[in-house]
């Protein structure tokens, strides 16, 4: 009996090694449950495009402003590397796929392999970032020990961009290229470890079974905003590594 | 609107004393810890009158300083501060979260006829969110301030030797929870309708909070993305938005209006909402035009998004751009004065009763007219070159911000007072402070449209005397309209301690909201409740229930 007086709609666990799982109160189905979450998550997706949306408007709009600068700027990226992550990630949004098929059966060992698996890949592209982040710090592109120091204005020196070698001299505002670079990769790998989390956190709940052919709503819900990860980077990749 | 609704017949008249949602559990905890809609509403009313209060202090300081030409209160670097404390409250912890907020939150599932919002802990999530936006923002005060004023135009924010960043971040978390309570409210009407609760069945609140949470949620990550570039300029000279490094500051205007304007709507949809309601009920009259007013919600959701270039006639965008955001920008006039003239026919034979929630609608209706139109000539791009950045533009946008808004804001309140509490405050006192409020907002901002259109120009902290007259008579006004509120702070709050009690459906309204008892059980209705018959029919309504008095 819910305080209310009605009685919860509980739908059972189809195993021994499941729970069942208690529709939430204000909901009269667990449809109505499933739908409304999943209708929430769409639109909050929808804000994470927007969001980095503003982002890559700024690309394009200094894209168009200095093309030679974002021209050389891409030259000086590492295609191979963000090819490798492109697949890196591919992979991983099959594997996250297969886990959420997982679920949606109730194959419990399954899902907690295919988010291993996905755990993995969101590993293996956070270390080849860092591979190509201290790529970036060698030539003096990106100097993350002056990241935060304070800006000169006497002589309009950026402190993080070096270019030791002289790579970007010859086009004009050569760290704007840069700048961008690493906002959007930074704030897209912060997702990409955000979205780790929240596998693992999928793989605690479905250690302990909550997850099965009644109820996989989370692990849905997770899917797609690993899917969405994978996205970004899909446009990402080109338009930093290629396009130029 | 019927329904099978008999909760109060049974539930309220039977077995002493009723639970209701505010009684049902005391303790902070209980509070802080609760995913009811209408305990979370209430936390929003709380929060949001504190920010109020604090950004209405700010604006009697400006006001007060600004009674000698060189000013009396501040430094002018102070002075910088202080309005601009004044405009970051009152936007970002005030006018955009309030009413959908406190009163969306407490009104919502109620004329939905449903038991909560879809996902309850989002928004105890957006709350909490909240709170820390406003804490950051008074850290940000002990942090050294900002004087960028509320709109952080770069450069100037880049190079300014103060708590930018951390305001900044105060808006990205404002702004998240603004688009949380956004999305609720979409799932919550798509979702939860009651059986029979077609889409126009529904409420014009709940049509303008729909609209509104569509501008939260595809307007606000623009927002949100920009302020978090500024962040990143200063902390890492990012240099998109700094013209020493290649950047752009007219792009941050870009950006910045992307959002803002259409910010502009998710402030004042939900006041529409209100004031739809409110003609209607206290006119004892379906509302003209149901069908014209929901759609003009959506159709100025839609249009807010074409015009943010007419914040940015002087920046130096393309004279063609300028053309087409003028242009684009009298279109918003249409659905705008399709709701006020469906407002005034709405009332017109009606019965009306001079109650103090109708006293503020249509002050709210007098003061709408004079912000909208005034909205029109400042779009005239003509116009808008002579008078950009002077009081006449201020005193445009506290016609729509004060006194459309929070006045909406306030009628919407006395409204359903007595639903939310089952107390009712002194009526006599109401009307007199509706009346001072009228009075004081009208002298404060009409001096500011005079000298506005004779070139005092805004933000500054020193002015030459031969605007005096005209800054003394506006003080005056804002002493006023201070006292005004004051006034009704006290009566409303002395209510809850007087306990004068209400009348299960005082007002005589129809919508859902009024079938469930009042103070509304936690689950809201006794019985879920089936929609069978038109939305503001008021020959459905009861009339023996509407005057039983809560127990
Ligand atoms: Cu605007």
């Amino acid at each position: 009996m819910s305080h209310d007086g009605h009685h919860a709609v509980v739908i059972p666990a189809p195993g021994p090694e499941f729970q069942p799982h208690t529709v939430a109160h204000h909901f009269d189905t667990p449809v109505q449950e499933f739908q409304s979450a999943k209708l929430g998550f769409w639109l909050f997706l929808a804000t994470e495009i927007l969001l980095f949306g503003g982002l890559f408007a700024a690309y394009f709009y200094f894209h168009e402003m200095y093309p030679e600068t974002f021209r050389l700027g891409g030259k000086q990226l590492d295609w191979q590397l963000g090819a490798l992550n492109t697949a890196v990630l591919l992979a991983s949004s099959w594997t996250m796929a297969m886990g959420v098929r997982a679920a949606q059966t109730s194959q419990k060992k399954l899902l907690l392999r295919y988010c291993g698996l996905t755990v993995l890949g969101a590993l293996i592209f956070m270390a080849v970032k860092f591979v190509e982040y201290s790529a970036k710090d060698a030539h003096g592109f990106v100097v993350f020990a002056d990241l935060f120091a304070p800006y000169d204005t006497a002589t309009g020196q950026i402190p993080w961009f070096q270019d030791y070698d002289g790579h970007m001299a010859g086009v004009p505002h050569g760290h704007l290229f840069f700048a961008i670079y690493l906002t959007m990769t930074a704030i897209h790998g912060l997702h990409v470890l955000i979205g780790a989390g929240l596998i693992l956190w999928i793989m605690k709940g479905a250690a302990k079974g909550r997850f099965h052919a009644g109820y996989y709503l989370p692990v849905d819900l997770v899917g797609l905003y690993w899917h969405l990860v994978d996205l970004i980077w899909i446009f990402l990749f080109p338009l930093l590594y290629l396009v130029p | 609107m019927t329904t099978n609704v008999p909760a109060l017949d049974a539930g309220a008249a039977a077995a002493g004393p009723r639970r209701n949602f505010l009684d049902v559990a005391t303790g902070f905890w209980s509070w802080a810890s609760t995913l009811d809609h209408k305990r979370i509403g209430l936390m929003y009313l709380v929060g949001v009158s504190l920010a109020f209060l604090c950004g209405g202090l700010f604006a009697l300081l400006v006001r007060l300083h600004l009674w000698e030409p060189h000013g009396t209160l501040f430094s002018n670097a102070d002075y910088n501060q202080i309005f601009t404390l004044h405009g970051a409250f009152m936007v970002f912890l005030f006018v955009i979260p309030a009413i959908p907020g406190s009163l969306g939150n407490i009104l919502l599932p109620l004329m939905l006829g449903a038991k909560d919002v879809a996902l309850p802990r989002l928004n105890l999530l957006s709350f909490y969110l909240w709170l820390v936006g406003a804490a950051l923002a008074t850290l940000a005060i002990v942090f050294g301030g900002f004087d960028t004023g509320w709109t952080f135009y770069t450069p100037y924010s880049l190079y300014t030797e103060q708590a930018v960043v951390t305001i900044g971040l105060a808006v990205f978390v404002l702004g998240f929870s603004s688009i949380f309570t956004g999305l609720n409210f979409i799932v919550t009407v798509h979702k939860l309708r009651a059986p029979g609760m077609t889409w126009f069945r529904m409420p014009l609140f709940v049509w303008a909070l729909y609209a509104t949470s569509l501008l939260q949620v595809l307007a606000t990550p623009v927002l949100g993305i920009t302020v978090l570039l500024v962040a990143f300029e200063r902390l890492y000279h990012v240099g998109i938005f700094d013209p020493r490094l290649g950047g752009d500051p007219v792009l941050f205007e870009h950006f910045f209006w992307f959002y803002s304007h259409p910010a502009v709507y998710i402030m004042v949809l939900p006041a529409f909402g209100i004031i739809s309601e409110l003609v209607s009920v206290h006119s004892r009259k379906p509302v003209f035009g149901y069908k014209l007013i929901a759609y003009s919600s959506i159709a100025i959701a839609v249009i807010s998004f074409l015009v943010w270039g007419h914040h940015m006639f002087t920046s130096g965008q393309s004279t063609y751009a300028m053309f087409a955001f003028s242009f684009l920008t009298f279109f918003v006039a249409i659905p705008t004065a399709i709701k006020e003239f469906s407002w005034v026919a709405t009332v017109w034979r009606g019965s009306i009763a001079l109650n103090s929630p109708m006293l503020y609608t249509l002050a709210f209706l007098i003061i709408f007219s004079i912000g909208g139109l005034t909205g029109v000539i400042l779009g005239a791009l003509a116009v808008n070159l002579h008078l950009h950045d002077t009081y006449f533009v201020v005193a445009h946008f506290h016609y729509v911000m004060m006194g459309s808004i929070a006045v909406a804001f306030f009628a919407g309140l006395h409204h359903w007072w007595p639903k939310i509490f089952g107390v009712m405050y002194d009526e006599f006192l109401a009307k007199i402070a509706c009346g001072i409020i009228f009075v004081g907002f009208n002298a404060t901002f009409i001096p500011q449209f005079i000298m506005g259109s004779r070139g005092m120009p805004r933000r500054y902290a020193t002015y030459v005397p031969d605007y005096t007259d005209f800054h003394k008579a506006s003080t005056i006004g804002a002493i006023v309209l201070g006292c005004g509120i004051a006034l009704m702070v006290y009566y409303l709050v002395a209510s809850l301690f007087q306990r004068r009690q209400a009348m299960q459906n005082h007002w005589g309204g129809v919508t859902l909201e009024w079938h469930a008892p009042t103070p509304p059980p936690v689950e809201n209705f006794t019985t879920p409740p089936v929609v069978t018959t038109e939305v503001y029919d008021y020959s459905t309504l009861d009339l023996d229930t509407m005057r039983r008095p809560v127990q």
